[in-house]
């Protein structure tokens, strides 16, 4: 028996070898007795304000809506420590880990961001970390992988399937399967088994509370619209906490549309996937008709993986949350437009978030509406991609 | 009396071990894996487990992984292994055969519906290699109303109440992990956990299968005397199927070969 309820709705659940069902229990139980303990949030507290660098600011764009009645701001969670949100959850798993007495980190990355939290985590708390990654996104985030190995961490490549995410996911699990005595598996995403997507959520759900409170002191209401990129959907999820139960606020999350969702070159099983079983839970998957995974396919490497936390799968199924889909190019070009016009290079994944509120705006310029999105990570590991894309 | 007890109740009076292959179906072409089985059953297998290959075995390791990628080259699907799977038990009435998959295979072909097809063509037995018992309610319940036996995998560092779980929810044997990680070919003792097969043996009858890592006679050899009651082996015959797969003479020589020598591994009188 779960201490946690294990579903959301019909979605989550722990679909894992049973080998590792006492290393999720005991992952479980450390949590529940860790939130509980004061010790543990202040100690977390004081990493997230004094070493990763909370709050970070909500900003209003100066330019980006000139001549709409729009406002938009960004959630900077490229700020943080990192240069991504994935810092937030990692220092809270780290802990745990340690409380664990587990010294051995395993981690999976596509952009590598996640990859650079649990080095940074790991080189902090004096924790050993490997990182499995697909030889497709080693190629292109080489400079993430670097600042992984500044750090300490092992970089192992996975050449498995199409060396992505979704592969590195599968080899973290194997490995976890077999050292789970000694390692904890720093999953990087609110997705995966149970208790990993209500772990994640709760540890990324400082973004939603400093937003909340952020929006009530700038605009003294509430914003239309919260506006995140949906890969695994950590970020989201954050966000999206502090305002489940504030129905005026439209929860919209965006997922990859790649080349368009037509073309079967996406990663949005949200809204072009089926329920299935995969990476131990059951979720919205990108699969064929009898079951088999299929590969995922975006322009971001964080988003590219064919699964969702299922808490998504759930808040789609209730109709709480919107998703939609955003294409490779329709990102790339709100990545140019926030550059230009903000001075703020976001990451591939959030300009996905930042294309749809752009969208929203000049689809009717004259609504007065505050949206809200959050920039989950900066954009310096996507320069190189862009330069590519665009053929400068 | 399944076909796992029959067999059990046949070599327990001669104090054997039963001999189970694993090999992934259409590996490396379907024609060639029906042959492969045959090889197998004319040298020694006394029962047979039988992978659909799935694109993300997580539970596999690399040998078995490649094999599910040659089985998909091939133009292997669910609908074809359940069609060589019908094919197998015409042939060998009597041989129990177990399937081997993973959970979205089946969800995705309806929990029920699958069942009920395995038990059409006899199958005696569904693995699922990502469904731990907490998750298995609902395919424990079509396995019962269709007479097809659910197994378990047992983990070595099994606590008391697990195994008092496992002993009660699997039916027709127990699968007992070697050792944690995933499946290979290791070349180390495998020291059999004596202390959980004698927890086992006292909860239930059901035969202990012990698998994972086991490649060569000594550790068969160990492991039947250890008290469980067969092996099965899987990377070890599947590595020779990615050695030998273009040349199917000497791929049938090495696995008749191979096959005869583990079967006559777990032929010991204590």
């Amino acid at each position: 028996m779960t201490l946690l309820n294990s579903y959301f709705g019909n979605f989550g659940g722990m679909y894992v070898p049973q080998i590792l069902m006492p290393a999720l229990y005991q992952l479980e139980e450390e949590l529940v007795s860790s939130l509980k303990n004061p010790k543990f949030n202040i100690e977390l507290s004081d990493l997230l304000n004094n070493y990763a660098g909370r709050p970070t600011p909500l900003t209003l764009c100066r330019n980006l809506t000139k001549g709409t009645n729009t406002r938009i701001y960004l959630k900077r969670e490229d700020l943080l420590h990192g240069g991504a949100h994935k810092t937030n959850q990692v220092l809270g798993q780290a802990l745990l880990a340690k409380k664990m007495k587990k010294n051995e980190i395993i981690a999976e990355t596509g952009a590598g961001q996640h990859g650079v939290a649990a080095a940074l985590s790991c080189a902090l708390l004096n924790l050993k970390c490997r990182i499995y990654m697909g030889i497709k996104d080693i190629k292109r985030q080489k400079q993430n992988v670097f600042r992984m190995q500044l750090m300490g961490a092992k970089i192992i490549p996975v050449e498995t399937g199409n060396g992505t995410l979704k592969d590195a996911c599968n080899e973290a699990l194997r490995d976890w399967s077999k050292n789970y005595a000694n390692a904890h598996y720093m999953i990087g995403t609110a997705a995966g088994p149970h208790p990993y997507p209500t772990m994640v959520k709760e540890f990324q759900s400082i973004i939603g509370k400093e937003t909340k409170s952020q929006i009530l002191q700038q605009e003294n209401c509430l914003p239309d619209a919260i506006i995140a990129c949906v890969g695994g959907g950590s970020n989201a999820i954050g966000i999206f906490s502090s305002f489940m139960s504030d129905m005026s606020v439209d929860l919209i999350g965006v997922e990859p549309g790649g080349m368009g969702v037509h073309t079967e070159k996406h990663g949005a099983p949200l809204t072009h996937g089926d329920i299935g079983i995969f990476f131990g839970m059951k979720t919205k998957v990108m699969q064929t008709e009898e079951g088999q995974i299929k590969e995922s396919w975006s322009i971001s490497a964080g988003l590219d993986f064919p699964a969702v936390g299922p808490e998504h799968a759930w808040l789609n199924s209730i109709k709480r949350a919107t998703y939609v889909s955003i294409t490779d190019n329709e990102a790339i070009c709100a990545f140019q437009n926030l550059s230009k016009l903000e001075g703020i290079i976001p990451a591939l994944e959030c300009s996905h978030a930042l294309a749809y509120a752009l969208k929203l705006m000049n689809n009717n310029p004259e609504k007065h509406q505050t949206l809200i999105v959050n920039i989950s990570g900066r954009g310096d590991k996507d320069i190189e991609t862009v330069k590519n894309f665009l053929k400068i | 009396m399944n076909r796992y007890q029959t067999l059990y109740k046949k070599l327990v009076p001669f104090k054997k071990g039963c001999f189970i292959p694993f090999v992934i179906l259409g590996d490396p072409s379907i024609d060639i894996s029906l042959k492969i089985v045959d090889v197998l059953i004319e040298n020694g297998a006394d029962g047979l487990e039988l992978g659909i290959p799935f694109s993300d075995p997580l539970a596999d390791g690399k040998i078995i992984q490649k094999a599910n990628l040659r089985a998909f080259s091939s133009g292997i699907n669910v609908v074809k292994c359940l069609t060589m799977l019908h094919k197998i038990r015409k042939k060998y009435k009597t041989i129990p055969i177990g399937i081997l998959s993973y959970a979205n295979l089946i969800f995705q072909f309806g929990i029920n519906n699958f069942y009920l097809k395995c038990s059409n063509i006899n199958i005696d037995s569904i693995l699922i290699a990502d469904l731990p018992i907490e998750e298995s309610y609902k395919f424990r319940q079509c396995a019962e109303i269709n007479n097809i036996s659910q197994v378990f995998i047992c983990p070595p560092d099994a606590q008391q109440d697990l195994i008092e779980k496992i002993s009660m929810y699997s039916t027709g044997y127990i699968y007992l992990l070697s050792r944690s990680g995933v499946t290979g070919t290791d070349q180390d003792i495998i020291i059999p956990p004596l202390n959980l097969i004698n927890q086992l043996k006292r909860l239930t009858n059901i035969p202990i299968i012990q698998g994972f890592g086991i490649s060569h006679p000594k550790q068969i050899k160990k492991i039947i005397l250890s008290g469980v009651s067969g092996v099965i082996c899987g990377s070890v015959i599947i590595q020779l199927i990615e050695h030998y797969w273009f040349d199917k003479k000497k791929l049938m020589e090495k696995i008749k070969n191979l096959s005869k020598s583990l079967h006559q591994s777990t032929q010991i009188v204590k």
